[in-house]
């Protein structure tokens, strides 16, 4: 991503903002021009005053910041599990045949149901937190990685084994980079997963800090403004993690051309 | 140059194995290929002839029989053979010179030695200022001389091509069988070329063996001894392709005569 935009990506952007400048430009007439006044809801003025407000206080950068460790240290450790037992699952027909079923059957649990017991194991904390993170990061990590690898095409294994590829060669310079889109499928979802899960964990998992918690608070003072700027980090934390990914995947598949979306 | 490897196919069968009985799909198969010789085999799809050539390549592995390369017998793939497929198959992720250095990972050069030899092979398909492109960025015929770099660039003893140009448009593909003679004079190798084109068989090869299916067995070798480069057009080329194509139909073959020059007075036929 350069700040420098041509004609089209400008436009792309224009297009892009158009809803969400209406929806700004309507939130604030409801209030100027006395539309309505219920303290269900906010002026938009009051919510721009208290995120700065908390932003000078350092309160909303201590929550975010806290929210965001939580989320990095969930999605590393849940990725790098779900690309380790990805591959070899992808790599050993005995072994999928062994574990896959169970697997299978345990990504149907919904992750919520896993709030119970790892708070009974880990606590309300921080490593309780991580834990329920790591597990939404692990599944879509396992999956498309595991996808990805049984998904290499013969045809290329046989032109490396044509050139007698060693077993590590194989995986190295054939398996992995084949597998790469479809891994990469699997770690943008766990981004995604991983910061709503991050939401979830500090909602259910009450102490501590974090955005979550500032909504909470928020909701329970009934501080709309408080709750209503919970809701733009959030929002705007995940627009921005979402287009990191994305830029670094071009990067990353650049040798797969221009997809048809950038037509 | 390359040393020109000697293939030695002896009493060669092959089956397969589907649910529970035996499908032949070669059958006494012998064959002798001299050092440097090109020899095409043609036949109608379902003939193995492409099973031959994964068994030649070492892709396969169960058969009965012998495959000799210079007196030794093939287990495996091996470095001194190289192999061209009907579909480019070059690795999307990696560039043209990183894809021709392929065949190069296991060839014990060093890298100096390595880059040197993609890049001759890299100007011997005429694709010189494309070391950097990606596949998504070149033309079928570019990706196939992409291929045909790739499997030449660790100087193989035979080059085994399957159907290499089977997917291209004609005049492409006109122009890459030209190329690949010229290829193939130019690095002294053995090749064998399998394909249903019968004129791409007769252009290209010394010798032209013909296949029949079910199971695969050769029916019969001709020889062609015409001069190179072979002109398509010449008379000569069209009555061994018209022997070729014969084989393939259950009609008797169109006796091709050539008119005899006339010698003398009485030989012209005035219509008046």
């Amino acid at each position: 991503m350069t700040i420098f935009m041509n004609a089209d990506e400008r436009r792309r952007l224009v297009r892009g903002a158009t809803l969400p400048a209406l929806l700004l430009a309507w939130w604030w007439a409801m209030f100027h021009f006395h539309w309505t006044d219920t303290v269900m809801f906010v002026p938009i003025d009051k919510v721009w005053e208290t995120a700065m407000r908390m932003s000078g206080s350092g309160q909303l950068w201590l929550s975010l910041g806290a929210s965001l460790a939580r989320d990095l240290a969930g999605f590393t450790l849940g990725s790098l599990a779900g690309l380790a037992a990805g591959t070899a699952l992808g790599l050993s027909r005995l072994l999928e045949s062994l574990v896959g079923p169970t697997l299978h059957t345990v990504k149907q649990i919904s992750l919520f149901a896993w709030i119970p017991l790892i708070s009974v194991w880990f606590g309300l904390g921080d490593t309780a937190k991580v834990v329920f993170l790591s597990l939404a990061a692990f599944f879509p990590v396992l999956l498309n990685t595991f996808e990805g690898i049984r998904g290499v095409p013969r045809e290329l294994v046989e032109v490396a084994r044509a050139f007698a590829f060693t077993r590590t060669q194989m995986l190295r310079r054939v398996v992995l980079p084949a597998a790469l889109p479809s891994i990469f499928t699997g770690v943008h979802l766990a981004l995604i997963y991983a910061w709503l899960a991050t939401l979830g964990a500090e909602y259910l998992l009450t102490s501590g800090i974090g955005i979550g918690n500032l909504l909470t608070d928020g909701r329970e003072h009934l501080w709309m403004d408080q709750v209503l700027l919970g809701v733009a980090v959030v929002g705007l934390v995940g627009f921005t993690l979402n287009l990191v990914a994305g830029a670094l995947e071009r990067r990353l598949l650049r040798w797969r051309g221009p997809s048809a979306g950038q037509y | 140059m390359a040393h020109a490897g000697t293939l030695e196919i002896r009493q060669l069968s092959k089956q397969y194995r589907v649910k529970g009985s035996t499908l032949p799909v070669l059958d006494n198969i012998s064959l002798s290929i001299r050092p440097g010789e090109f020899i095409s085999i043609v036949g109608s799809s379902g003939c193995g002839k492409s099973t031959l050539l994964r068994l030649v390549i070492g892709l396969e592995n169960e058969y009965q029989g012998e495959i000799l390369l210079d007196g030794k017998r093939i287990v495996g793939t091996s470095l001194e053979r190289g192999i061209v497929f009907q579909e480019h198959r070059l690795f999307p992720w990696l560039t043209v010179a990183q894809n021709v250095s392929l065949g190069l990972l296991n060839a014990g050069l060093p890298e100096a030695a390595k880059a040197r030899s993609v890049q001759e092979h890299i100007e011997l398909v005429g694709l010189k200022g494309f070391e950097s492109a990606y596949p998504y960025q070149l033309s079928g015929g570019m990706s196939q001389r992409v291929a045909i770099a790739r499997a030449l660039v660790n100087r193989p003893e035979v080059l085994l091509l399957d159907e290499p140009f089977g997917a291209l448009d004609a005049l492409t593909r006109n122009h890459l069988q030209q190329e690949l003679q010229r290829i193939w004079e130019q690095e002294g190798i053995t090749a064998i070329l399998v394909t249903h084109d019968v004129d791409e068989a007769v252009y290209l090869g010394d010798r032209v063996v013909i296949m029949e299916p079910r199971p695969g067995r050769i029916k019969r070798i001709v020889d062609v001894d015409l001069p190179r480069p072979r002109d398509r057009g010449s008379f000569a080329f069209a009555g061994i392709k018209d022997d070729v194509l014969a084989e393939f139909s259950d009609q008797p073959p169109a006796r091709l005569v050539q008119p005899a020059p006339p010698s003398g007075f009485a030989d012209w036929q005035f219509s008046w």
